[in-house]
C-alpha cells in the first residue's frame, strides 16, 4: 500500500475577519465550476484560514492565488464514516486505537456517506494505522 | 570623491572664520525681516555682538510656527523681484511656510547636490532616475539641478507610474536612483512581480522619511544598491544639507553653509557632540530667507568621532521628528522604532499601518502588517505564533502593549511620496 494514494490536498486560505471574504472565496470557486465538498473555517483574533475540500484542487488554489489570496495546500486524510448513529464512536475509537494524534478534524456527511477530514501529525503512520484497525479512507483520486 | 575638497574638509580655525564671517552676514541680512529686526532688537542683539562661534547662542530660536505667522511672504529679506522660484512645505504639521530662492540660492542648494552626489562616487557617466515629485516638494528639482550640474544622465521621472519606472530603469540603464524609502519599497516590489532584477541600478539615495538600518538592508539586497541617506528640509534649502558618505555611518552637515546646534527640546538648553536632542540649524548662506537658530523638531545628535573620509562632524541618522512622536499611554513612539521592530522579523511583509485610538480613556495602538506568502503553510497555529512575536518583540523595544493584526497581502496602501503610515484617530478624544 502506498499512503501516497491517501493524501488529500486540502486547500487553506488565509482571511481577515471582515464582511464578504467568504463570499470572494465562494465566488472565485464558483467561477472557475469547482465543487465544495467540505469546508470549515478557524478562526483566531482578527483572522481566519478557510479549509476546503474541492473536486479540483490544482484549478482553485492557481485561482485565489491569482486572486491576490494567500492560498496554501495542506496534506488532510479523510475517514469514511457510517451515516448512523453510533458512526462517529466507532471511528473515533479506530483512531484512539490507532494513537493517532489529531491537530485539527472536521466533517460532512452527504446522501452518500458521511466523512471526517483529518489533519494529523504525522500522516503516514495515521494511514497505515487506520488501515489496520478497520477504517476505511477515502483515495486522493477522488479530488483531482 | 570631492566635488569642492578644500571647502568640503574645511576644519578648525579656517572653518570657524568663515562661519563666524557668514553668521554676520545672515543676521544683517535677517535684520531685513521685520520679525527678526523687533526680536534681535528686543534681545539687543545685533551681528557685532558675534566674535567666536559661541555667541551664537546668544540669538533666539526660530520656530515653525513662527514661519508660519509669516505666511505667505513674511520672511523674505529681499525684495520679490530678486526671488526666482517658490517652494512651500507640504504643510503636514500645519500651514504650509513658503519658501524664497533668488538665483545666487539656487547655486549654492545645487553645489551641495554636487557635494552629496559626488561624496558617493557618482560622476557625468551616471544615468540618475529623479523618482520623487516634482512640485512644490523641494525633491524633485532640487536633486535635479545638482545632478545636471556634476553632468548625470538626469531622467526627471518623477511619481506614479511604477511600472514605466521600472522599465526605464532597464532601458536606459540607470545606475542611480533617489527616491523615499517607502516608495523605493514600492519599485522593488513592482520590480519582482515584473521579474526583473534592476541589473544597472548601483547607488540607491532615499530621503525625505526616516527609515532604519534594517530597511536599509532590505532595500539593498532587493534593488541590488548601496544605499545612503539624505537629509534636509524646505527651510534650509531642501535636501541636502546633510548626506551620508562612502562610510554610511552618518551624515555629514555642510558645515560652511550651515552651522548646527542641538538642544534640549525642553530646556532649550544646548548639548554637547553625543548627546541626542532637537537639532537647531542657522543657515548660513540663504539670501532670500535666512533664518536664525531655526528648531527643526528632527532628533540626533552630533556624532564625536572623525570621519576617516576627511569631512567634518556628522549628525546621527535621524529616528524621527518630534512632531512624529506619539505619545502613547505617556510611552513616546517614532514610528521609526515600530518600523524597525517589523523590519527584523522575517516573516513581515513590507508595508504596515499604525492606527492609535483612544477607547475608554486608554491610548489603544493597533498596527496592520501583511505576511509574507511564502510563510503561510496554511497553519492557523504559525500566523498566531508570528503574531505572538510581532506583539512581543514591540513590547521588548517599545515598552508598550500594541495590538496586531494580521492582514491580507497587498491590502495595506502603497505610498509613491512620503509614506503616512499612522492614523491617529485620538483628535480631541478624551
Amino acid at each position: 500500500m502506498d499512503t501516497k494514494d491517501f493524501i488529500i490536498k486540502q486547500i487553506s486560505v488565509f482571511s481577515e475577519n471582515k464582511p464578504g471574504r467568504l463570499a470572494a472565496i465562494a465566488k472565485a470557486l464558483e467561477e472557475e465550476k469547482i465543487n465544495i465538498f467540505a469546508f470549515s473555517i478557524a478562526e483566531s483574533k482578527g483572522f481566519g484560514v478557510v479549509r476546503l475540500l474541492v473536486d479540483k484542487p490544482a484549478p482553485a488554489l492557481e485561482k485565489l492565488a491569482h486572486l491576490g489570496f494567500m492560498v496554501s495546500f495542506t496534506d488532510v486524510i479523510a475517514v469514511n464514516m457510517k451515516d448512523e448513529p453510533g458512526g462517529l464512536y466507532e471511528t473515533a475509537k479506530i483512531l484512539g486505537n490507532s494513537e493517532i494524534n489529531i491537530e485539527y478534524a472536521y466533517a460532512y456527511s452527504g446522501k452518500d456517506a458521511a466523512v471526517l477530514i483529518l489533519r494529523v501529525d504525522q500522516v503516514d503512520e495515521a494511514i497505515r494505522g487506520i488501515r489496520k484497525s478497520g477504517g476505511e479512507l477515502l483515495k486522493a483520486e477522488m479530488f483531482k | 570623491m570631492f566635488w569642492n575638497k578644500e571647502t568640503e574638509t574645511l576644519k578648525g580655525d579656517k572653518l570657524e572664520k568663515l562661519q563666524i564671517k557668514r553668521l554676520k552676514w545672515t543676521i544683517t541680512q535677517a535684520e531685513k525681516i521685520p520679525f527678526y529686526k523687533k526680536l534681535l532688537n528686543n534681545s539687543n542683539i545685533s551681528s557685532d555682538d558675534i566674535r567666536k562661534t559661541e555667541d551664537i547662542h546668544k540669538l533666539p530660536l526660530t520656530k515653525k510656527t513662527d514661519l508660519q505667522g509669516g505666511y505667505p511672504f513674511g520672511f523674505l529679506a529681499v525684495p520679490k523681484k530678486e526671488i526666482v522660484r517658490i517652494h512651500t512645505t507640504s504643510g503636514t504639521t500645519g500651514k504650509p511656510t513658503v519658501v524664497g530662492y533668488t538665483r545666487q540660492d539656487l547655486d549654492n542648494w545645487s553645489e551641495l547636490i554636487a557635494r552629496n552626489l559626488t561624496m558617493v562616487g557618482l560622476t557625468a557617466d551616471d544615468t540618475f532616475q529623479n523618482a520623487v515629485n516634482y512640485g512644490l516638494f523641494t525633491g524633485g528639482l532640487g536633486f535635479h539641478y545638482g545632478a545636471e550640474k556634476i553632468g548625470m544622465t538626469v531622467i526627471p521621472s518623477g511619481t506614479g507610474n511604477t511600472k514605466r519606472q521600472i522599465e526605464m530603469i532597464d532601458d536606459f540603464g540607470v545606475t542611480a536612483l533617489h527616491c523615499t524609502p517607502s516608495y523605493a519599497m514600492h519599485l522593488s516590489e513592482v520590480a519582482e512581480a515584473m521579474g526583473t532584477e534592476l541589473e544597472s541600478l548601483r547607488t540607491g539615495m532615499f530621503g525625505a522619511e526616516p527609515w532604519s538600518d534594517n530597511m536599509r538592508g532590505i532595500l539593498e539586497e532587493k534593488l541590488g544598491v548601496t544605499a545612503y541617506d539624505s537629509y534636509g528640509m524646505s527651510e534650509m534649502y531642501g535636501p541636502g544639507a546633510a548626506f551620508e558618505c562612502k562610510e554610511r555611518n552618518g551624515l555629514h552637515f555642510w558645515h560652511d553653509s550651515y552651522f548646527i546646534e542641538i538642544i534640549d527640546p525642553d530646556t532649550e538648553e544646548v548639548l554637547e557632540p553625543g548627546q541626542k536632542g532637537e537639532l537647531v540649524v542657522t543657515p548660513l548662506v540663504k539670501e532670500a530667507m535666512p533664518l536664525l537658530r531655526y528648531r527643526t523638531g528632527d532628533i540626533t545628535m552630533i556624532l564625536e568621532d572623525e570621519c576617516p573620509c576627511g569631512r567634518g562632524p556628522k549628525i546621527a541618522r535621524l529616528t524621527g521628528r518630534s512632531d512624529d512622536m506619539l505619545v502613547i499611554r505617556g510611552i513616546n513612539v517614532f514610528p521609526s522604532q515600530i518600523e524597525h521592530v517589523l523590519r527584523s522579523i522575517p516573516e513581515v511583509g513590507d508595508q504596515f499601518m499604525v492606527y492609535v485610538d483612544r477607547i475608554n480613556h486608554l491610548d489603544e495602538m493597533t498596527i496592520d502588517v501583511e505576511i509574507k506568502r511564502e510563510f503561510f503553510k496554511g497553519e492557523l497555529s504559525d500566523l498566531e505564533r508570528i503574531q505572538k512575536k510581532i506583539i512581543h518583540s514591540l513590547k521588548e523595544l517599545l515598552n508598550l502593549r500594541t495590538k496586531v493584526s494580521l492582514v491580507e497581502p497587498e491590502s495595506l496602501p502603497r505610498f509613491e511620496g512620503k509614506a503616512k503610515r499612522v492614523i491617529d484617530k485620538r483628535g480631541d478624544k478624551f
